[in-house]
C-alpha cells in the first residue's frame, strides 16, 4: 500500500518550511531511521527521518521548494512491486490536523455585581470553651504533636528542629516524644531536603518541613512550585501532594535584607499552593492542625516576633480552623481594615486609636492568603464603604493590590474612596535601627490612611 | 561507548530473551509513531525521544519487583511503556487528548501512575532526584522493602541537587538505585565541554556511594548491574550508582537540528551498538527464534503502535471543565 510521507513540523511552531534537499531519488528503498531530505524552518536546517520501509515512489516536492506547507504531501513510498505511476493524486492535508487544531476557551464572563456574598462567620470553637495563655510558639509545637500523635505518616524535617530543638524552639520536646525517625535534623541543605520531602509525599507521607527561616526556602522554591503545587494538575488527579513547609517569615529584627523577606505575595499567585499566615496563638494551632490534615501543599508563614507572644487558646480536644476562613476580629461601621500575620498587630493598635477618635474600624484577619476569603472583605466593604489593607511585604504585586483588585472589580459601586495598600517600603530591609523603623509597617501609617479613606 | 560484547554466553532463558526483545522494539516503534504523529502536528511543544536508550529501562525493569518505585525526566516515554503503561494512554497524552494518562493536562513530559509506581515525567533538570530519594526515604519510613530507580541523564549531574541528594540519600541510606542515563549530550553540550569527570559514578564516592559503569547497549548487563543494585539497596546498605552509558540516536527534542555531532558517529553507533540488534542477534544465533519467529513478534508490535496512535487520534481533547479540576485535592 502506498503511503505518503508529509510535510514534518520539526518545531513546536514551525508552519512551514524549505525542502532544501532531497538525499533520497525515486526508486531508492529506504527503511526506518533513513533520512529522505533536509528541511529548513524557521530556526535551523533538520534532517528528516524515515519512520516506515519502503520504496520512494514518488518526489512530489522538489527541492528547493519555499514556504512549504506543513503535512503537504512530499513524496509517495510504495512497497515493493506496487507501480509508483498509478498513484492517485496528492491528497490534500491530514484532516486529523484541523481537528487537533486547540479549542478556544471561553473567558469568564465578568462577574455581575455582587449580591451579598455568602460568608461563613460561625465561631470557631464554642463560647464557652475554657481558655488558657498560650505563645505562638507553644501552639504551634502542640498542633504538632498533636497531629503526630494522631497520625504515624506525619514527620518533621528541617535543620535543627530536633537535638537543638529547634533554632527558634518550636519543636521543643518533639523528638523526646517521637524519636528521630520521625523528627529529622537535615543538613543545610533547603533544596535538597524539600525535594526528598515532597518525594516522600509522593510516596504516601505527610511531611512537615521547617525552614529555619523563610527567606532560606528560596533556595528550595523550585520544589515547592514547581514540584509540590503542580503535580496533581500535571497528573490529572493522580498524584497529590499532602506537605506543610513552614517556618518564619518576613523581618524579625535587625537582621538585615537576606533575612528579612515577606513571602505571602510570592506564594500567593501559585494554583495549587495553600497559603496561611496566622497572627493568634489559636488560628497558628489550629490552622496548622488542618495544614498538616490537607492533601494539598500548604505554605504556613509564622513570624519569629509572634512566636513569644501570648494569646488566649481554647482548651478543647480538637481545634482545627478551616483553611479560607477569614476571621473578624473587631467589629466596626466606618472603615475595613484587612491585614493577616503580624500586620494585625498595627491594624488592631490602629483600630484603637481610632475609636478614640470616634472612628469605628472593623478588623479582619485573612488568616489564609490562598484560598482567600474574599467574601468576608466584600461583605465588610459593602457595610463600611472603605478599604485599607495592612502588611509587611513590598508594594508592587502586594497582597493588598490583589485585594484592591478584587474589591474594585466585585463591589466598585460600595467604594466611598480609593482603597489604600499599607505595606512595608519598597527597599531592601536596612540593618541600622533607624532605617529599619522607617521600612517597617507603623501603626501611625494605618491610621494616617484610614484618615484619608474617611476623609477625617 | 563500550563495544557490543557478544564473547560471553549470556545465562537467560529464551522467553526471557524475547521478552526484552519484544519490550524494546515497542519502545522504539512507539517512539518512531511518536516523531511521526509530532509531524503532523499532532503532538505538540515539546517532544523528547528515547530511541538508542531502550536496553537501559528495559534491563532495569528486569531487575525491579513488583512495589518498586521509578521516577524520572523529560525523556520518560521508555520508561513509562517498560514498566507497564499502557501505550494507548501515553501516546494519547501525547497528542493532549482525555484518553492520556494525565487526561491530556501533562504531555509528553508528565505522566504519572500510581498503579505501576511511576511517579513522573518531571521537566526541571535534576529536580527528580531529590524526588526519588523522598520516595526511597517514604519506603524506608515504611519499612516496605522498596527500591526506587531515580534516573537521570548526564546534563543533570551537574545540578547542586544532585549532590544534595547523594549526601542525605547516603547519610540515611535511603533505597535509591540513582541511574544516571549517560547519553554523552546534554542538550547539545557533549560531555567533555561539560562535565570535569569522565565518569560520573566516581563523585558517588566523595559521598561514600557505590556505583559502577554500565553498557547501556547491552540490555543484559544492564539487567545485571540492576540485580547488584537492587541487591544493595534490599539489605539496607543505602544508595547505588549505575553509571549506565548509553545514545540516543534522535535530537534532544524533536526541534534539534543536532549540528554538535556528526551524522557518522550517529551511523557507527546504530551499526555497531544497537542493543535491538543485539538481542536479535543473540536469538538466532542461538537459534531461540527463526527470523520468522522475530517478524511475528515486529508485526505484533507494529499492530500495538498503530492501535495506540489511533487511540490518541479518536480520542477527544479534554473538555473545557478540565481547565479547572485537579488543582487541589
Amino acid at each position: 500500500m502506498a503511503t505518503e510521507i508529509l510535510m514534518p513540523a520539526l518545531s513546536p511552531t514551525m508552519e512551514e518550511g524549505t525542502l532544501a534537499k532531497w538525499l533520497v531519488k525515486e526508486g531508492d528503498t529506504v527503511s526506518s531511521g533513513d533520512i529522505l531530505a533536509e528541511i529548513e524552518t524557521d530556526k535551523a536546517t533538520m534532517e528528516f527521518e524515515a519512520v516506515d520501509e519502503g520504496i520512494v515512489g514518488k518526489i512530489l516536492i522538489a527541492e528547493g521548494t519555499e514556504g512549504v506547507k506543513v503535512n503537504t504531501p512530499i513524496a509517495v513510498l510504495v512497497e515493493e512491486g506496487e507501480d509508483a505511476s498509478a498513484l492517485p493524486a496528492a491528497a490534500p492535508a491530514a484532516a486529523a490536523v484541523a481537528e487537533a487544531a486547540p479549542v478556544a476557551v471561553e473567558a469568564p464572563a465578568p462577574a455581575a455585581a455582587p449580591a451579598a456574598p455568602v460568608v461563613d462567620l460561625s465561631p470557631d470553637w464554642p463560647a464557652d470553651a475554657p481558655m488558657a495563655q498560650q505563645t505562638v510558639r507553644e501552639a504551634l509545637r502542640d498542633a504538632m504533636a498533636e497531629e503526630m500523635r494522631g497520625d504515624e505518616d506525619v514527620f518533621l524535617m528541617g535543620e535543627e528542629v530536633a537535638e537543638y530543638q529547634g533554632a527558634y524552639k518550636v519543636s521543643q520536646g518533639l523528638l523526646d516524644e517521637f524519636g528521630g525517625k520521625r523528627v529529622i535534623d537535615t543538613p543545610i541543605t533547603e533544596h535538597g531536603f524539600a525535594g526528598i520531602a515532597v518525594g516522600s509525599a509522593f510516596g504516601g507521607l505527610k511531611p512537615i518541613v521547617e525552614f529555619m527561616t523563610f527567606n532560606f526556602a528560596m533556595q528550595a522554591i523550585d520544589q515547592i512550585i514547581n514540584s509540590a503545587a503542580k503535580t496533581l494538575y500535571m497528573s490529572g488527579g493522580q498524584m497529590g501532594c499532602p506537605i506543610v513547609f513552614r517556618g518564619p517569615n518576613g523581618a524579625a529584627a535587625r537582621v538585615a535584607a537576606q533575612h528579612s523577606q515577606d513571602y505571602a505575595a510570592w506564594y500567593m499567585q501559585v494554583p495549587g499552593l495553600k497559603v496561611v499566615m496566622p497572627y493568634s496563638a489559636a488560628d497558628a494551632k489550629g490552622l496548622l492542625k488542618s495544614a498538616i490534615r490537607d492533601p494539598n501543599p500548604v505554605v504556613f508563614l509564622e513570624n519569629e516576633i509572634l512566636y513569644g507572644r501570648s494569646f488566649d487558646v481554647p482548651q478543647v480536644d480538637d481545634l482545627t480552623i478551616p483553611l479560607g476562613k477569614a476571621r473578624i476580629w473587631r467589629e466596626g461601621s466606618d472603615v475595613t481594615i484587612v491585614s493577616f500575620g503580624i500586620g494585625m498587630q498595627f491594624a488592631l493598635e490602629a483600630a484603637d486609636k481610632l475609636a478614640e477618635e470616634g472612628i469605628s474600624a472593623e478588623v479582619i484577619d485573612l488568616r489564609t492568603i490562598r484560598p482567600m476569603d474574599t467574601g468576608a472583605i466584600i461583605n465588610s466593604v459593602m457595610k463600611t464603604n472603605r478599604l485599607v489593607t495592612v502588611e509587611e511585604g513590598w508594594p508592587q504585586g502586594s497582597v493588598g493590590s490583589y485585594i484592591s483588585s478584587v474589591v474594585m472589580q466585585e463591589a466598585f459601586d460600595y467604594l466611598d474612596a480609593p482603597v489604600i495598600n499599607c505595606t512595608g517600603k519598597d527597599v531592601p530591609m536596612p540593618y541600622a535601627a533607624n532605617l529599619e523603623k522607617l521600612a517597617l509597617i507603623t501603626t501611625d501609617e494605618v491610621i494616617a490612611a484610614v484618615k484619608q479613606v474617611t476623609y477625617r | 561507548m563500550a563495544a557490543r560484547k557478544t564473547t560471553k554466553k549470556p545465562n537467560v532463558s529464551a522467553e526471557e530473551l524475547k521478552t526484552y526483545y519484544r519490550e524494546m522494539l515497542l519502545i522504539r516503534r512507539f517512539e518512531e509513531k511518536a516523531g511521526q504523529l509530532y509531524g503532523m502536528g499532532l503532538i505538540g511543544g515539546f517532544c523528547h525521544l528515547y530511541i538508542g536508550q531502550e536496553a537501559v529501562v528495559v534491563g532495569l525493569e528486569a531487575a525491579a519487583k513488583e512495589g518498586d518505585k521509578r521516577i524520572t525526566s523529560y525523556r520518560d516515554h521508555g520508561h513509562m511503556l517498560a514498566c507497564g503503561m499502557e501505550p494507548g494512554g501515553v501516546m494519547a497524552e501525547l497528542t493532549g487528548r482525555i484518553g492520556g494518562l494525565s487526561k491530556g493536562k501533562g504531555g509528553s513530559m508528565h505522566m504519572f501512575s500510581k498503579e505501576k509506581h511511576f511517579y513522573g515525567g518531571h521537566g526541571i533538570v535534576g529536580a527528580q532526584v531529590p524526588l526519588g530519594a523522598g520516595l526511597a526515604f517514604a519506603d524506608k519510613y515504611k519499612e516496605n522493602g522498596g527500591v526506587t530507580f531515580t534516573y537521570f541523564g548526564d546534563g543533570a549531574a551537574n545540578q547542586g541537587q544532585v549532590y544534595e541528594t547523594f549526601n542525605m540519600a547516603a547519610l540515611w541510606d535511603l533505597p535509591v538505585v540513582f541511574v544516571i542515563e549517560n547519553n554523552q549530550y546534554a542538550m547539545g553540550t557533549a560531555q567533555a565541554r561539560s562535565t570535569s569527570t569522565k565518569d560520573i559514578y566516581h563523585r558517588g564516592e566523595a559521598f561514600g556511594i557505590p556505583g559502577e559503569i554500565v553498557n547501556g547497549m547491552d540490555v543484559l548487563a544492564v539487567k545485571e548491574a540492576g540485580e547488584k543494585a537492587v541487591a544493595h539497596c534490599r539489605a539496607g546498605k543505602g544508595p547505588y550508582i549505575l553509571e549506565i552509558k548509553t545514545y540516543r540516536y534522535r535530537g534532544h527534542s524533536m526541534s534539534d537540528p543536532a549540528k554538535y555531532r556528526t551524522r557518522e558517529e550517529v551511523q557507527k553507533v546504530r551499526e555497531q551498538s544497537d542493543p535491538i540488534e543485539h538481542v536479535r542477534e543473540l536469538l538466532l544465533a542461538g537459534k531461540h527464534a527463526t527470523e520468522d519467529d522475530l517478524k511475528a513478534i515486529d508485526k505484533e508490535i507494529k499492530e500495538i503502535v498503530n492501535q495506540a496512535a489511533e487511540f490518541s487520534k479518536e480520542s477527544p481533547e479534554p473538555s473545557v471543565e478540565e481547565l479547572w479540576t485537579d488543582i487541589y485535592a
